[in-house]
């Protein structure tokens, strides 16, 4: 099992979720971030003082997938959350060594 | 304004004739001299009931989130704390010994104890020289001695302890507030005497808050961080709302000054207006220009800083004066609050000797100019411009010395009693915790 994490451009979201749920992943995890890559940030100006805010609001997706699917879902997001500018994100995929599901006890592939 | 007894619409006439012959750096301030019916009229109490109720406003919540939108969202509660704590203070000290020091025949300096805790006062009492009860203008002039040490509390924000504003306050009113009140506003005053106009406050709060402020944020020092940690406004949201508030508390302010509901409480609602909508675009157009984009705490310190420009003048410039005073503030608050403060490098944190101390510099001088019948403005007996205006020069370099200098023994005294900060950790963990054990948010 692995663990697909995915730094997104917030608006892609939507897109992201409606890619995996045509895979037949049916969960995912989503948390509100910052970050910063090739894509520059801004500058804020509040009266005299200036800000350079380089960090940028990104969406962090988590889904948990079989071995076996990790390719295919690899290629949905990335064609989902691609557009081609700077800042588009990036995925990293990472070992899963057990889950369990909460309601009932199954474990690992039963829960994902 | 329609009277329903004629007798009453001659008396208040003669009344409003007898000042302007007097000399109106004695009229239209917060102590009419004019001989005045014994009882209080109802038009102007009305008003004068409405504009207290509007400065109040002013302080709460007007200033309390103006500042506190400005800040970071840890130290929120502790502004909205510290306003509120120090207007309700200065109330109770007002009734004590305020109102007598401020308002009462003494020195040129400050009155005497003859009024206090309302020492002679009943509800029937009659304003001297006015034709409201003297509680109502007890009660207009004590949200005055609230709003100002409030107004100071800005620029030391985010780094000066709960107990050390709470003495400041103490300390700075009646060392500061009640002598220069006294010394603009009552008959025997020094100011008042040397003929300096001041029609609502505009040395009286916002030059003594702005240079009270500016000392404070040099003694106190900078914002652990300043310089190079992020501390944007949490919430321009609020501080917009906030703003807002205070234009609209600000017709008591200054149309409240008039101390009637005449026709100079009308000029000044309008010079409250237009003043205020010049320097709101002056500031915008200017920062668009040097800036590149009109921001939305620009526009709303704009508004501000023509609010204060105004306030010495407003009853007593013509509109087209007041929209001067409103573009010349604006802009040169905006000069102060960008380059000479980045140029000094000092953490005022909103901005209040930038905009409450420079507008008000320029309000109360341009105020001699164009308070010149021939500029469209009331007229001073026997006016000579350089006069006058060299008056209002010595009016203010007096309040901002005596300011200046009393100020800073007073922060001086604090620091070394009670100190003036916070510990390094607990200013940075935030003030509403440490000071108040207390989150703004629990989002």
């Amino acid at each position: 099992m692995k663990i697909v994490m995915a730094i997104i451009k917030p608006f892609k979201l939507d897109e992201v979720r409606d890619a995996l749920t045509s895979l037949g992943i049916h969960g995912l995890t989503v948390t509100e971030v910052r970050g910063y890559g090739r894509q520059k940030g801004h500058t804020e100006i509040y009266r005299g003082a200036e800000y350079a805010v380089s960090f940028l609001p990104k969406v962090k997706i988590e889904v948990a997938v079989p071995g076996d699917q990790v390719e295919r879902v690899i290629g949905a997001i990335v064609s989902a959350a691609k557009t081609g500018q700077i800042g588009d994100g990036k995925i990293f995929v990472m070992s899963l060594e057990h889950a369990v599901r909460i309601r009932t006890g199954e474990a690992d592939a039963d829960a994902l | 304004m329609t009277f329903a007894h004629p007798v009453r619409a001659g008396l208040l006439s003669a009344a409003v004739g007898l000042a302007a012959i007097a000399g109106f750096a004695d009229m239209a301030l917060a102590q009419a001299t004019a001989t005045a019916p014994a009882v209080a009229d109802k038009g102007d109490t009305a008003w004068m009931l409405t504009s207290t109720l509007l400065v109040l406003l002013m302080i709460v919540p007007g200033l309390a989130l103006f500042y506190g939108g400005l800040v970071r969202s840890k130290n929120m509660l502790s502004v909205l704390t510290q306003v509120l704590a120090v207007a309700c203070l200065s109330m109770l000290m007002w009734v004590a010994i305020g109102y007598s020091l401020a308002f009462t025949e003494g020195s040129p300096f400050i009155g005497g104890f003859a009024k206090s805790f309302l020492a002679g006062v009943a509800k029937d009492t009659v304003n001297s020289g006015g034709t409201i009860p003297e509680y109502v203008f007890f009660a207009f002039q004590m949200t005055f001695a609230s709003i100002t040490p409030a107004l100071a509390l800005g620029a030391f924000a985010e780094r000066t302890k709960f107990s050390a504003t709470l003495l400041f306050a103490l300390l700075w009113g009646i060392l500061v507030y009640y002598p220069i009140a006294h010394m603009v506003w009552q008959s025997d005053g020094y100011l008042m005497k040397l003929g300096a106009l001041d029609f609502a406050g505009g040395t009286v709060v916002h030059i003594n808050a702005g240079i009270a402020g500016l000392v404070g944020a040099l003694i106190v020092g900078k914002r652990v961080g300043f310089g190079k940690d992020l501390m944007a406004p949490h919430s321009l949201t609020l501080t917009f709302t906030g703003g807002a508030l205070l234009w609209i508390g600000w017709f008591g302010f200054n149309a409240g000054s008039a101390l009637a509901a005449n026709d100079v409480a009308a000029l000044a609602l309008v010079n409250t207006l237009l003043a205020t909508a010049a320097a709101a675009l002056s500031w915008m157009f200017v920062e668009w220009a040097a800036k590149g984009k009109a921001s939305l705490l620009g526009t709303v310190s704009g508004v501000i800083a023509g609010l204060v420009a105004i306030t010495p003048a407003a009853g007593l410039v013509g509109p087209i004066g007041g929209i001067v005073l409103g573009l010349v503030g604006g802009a040169v608050s905006f000069f102060f609050c960008t380059t000479v403060k980045n140029a000094f490098g000092y953490d005022d944190t909103a901005d209040v000797f930038g905009v409450h101390g420079v507008a008000g510099i320029v309000g109360s001088i341009g105020t001699g100019v164009f308070v010149s019948a021939s500029l469209g403005g009331v007229g001073v007996e026997n006016y000579d411009m350089a006069t006058q205006v060299w008056n209002q020069i010595v009016a203010v370099i007096i309040a901002i010395v005596w300011c200046g200098v009393i100020s800073a023994i007073i922060f001086k005294v604090i620091d070394l009693t009670i100190g003036l900060r916070p510990a390094t950790d607990a200013e940075r963990e935030g003030l509403d915790i440490t000071d108040h054990g207390e989150r703004a948010y629990n989002m």
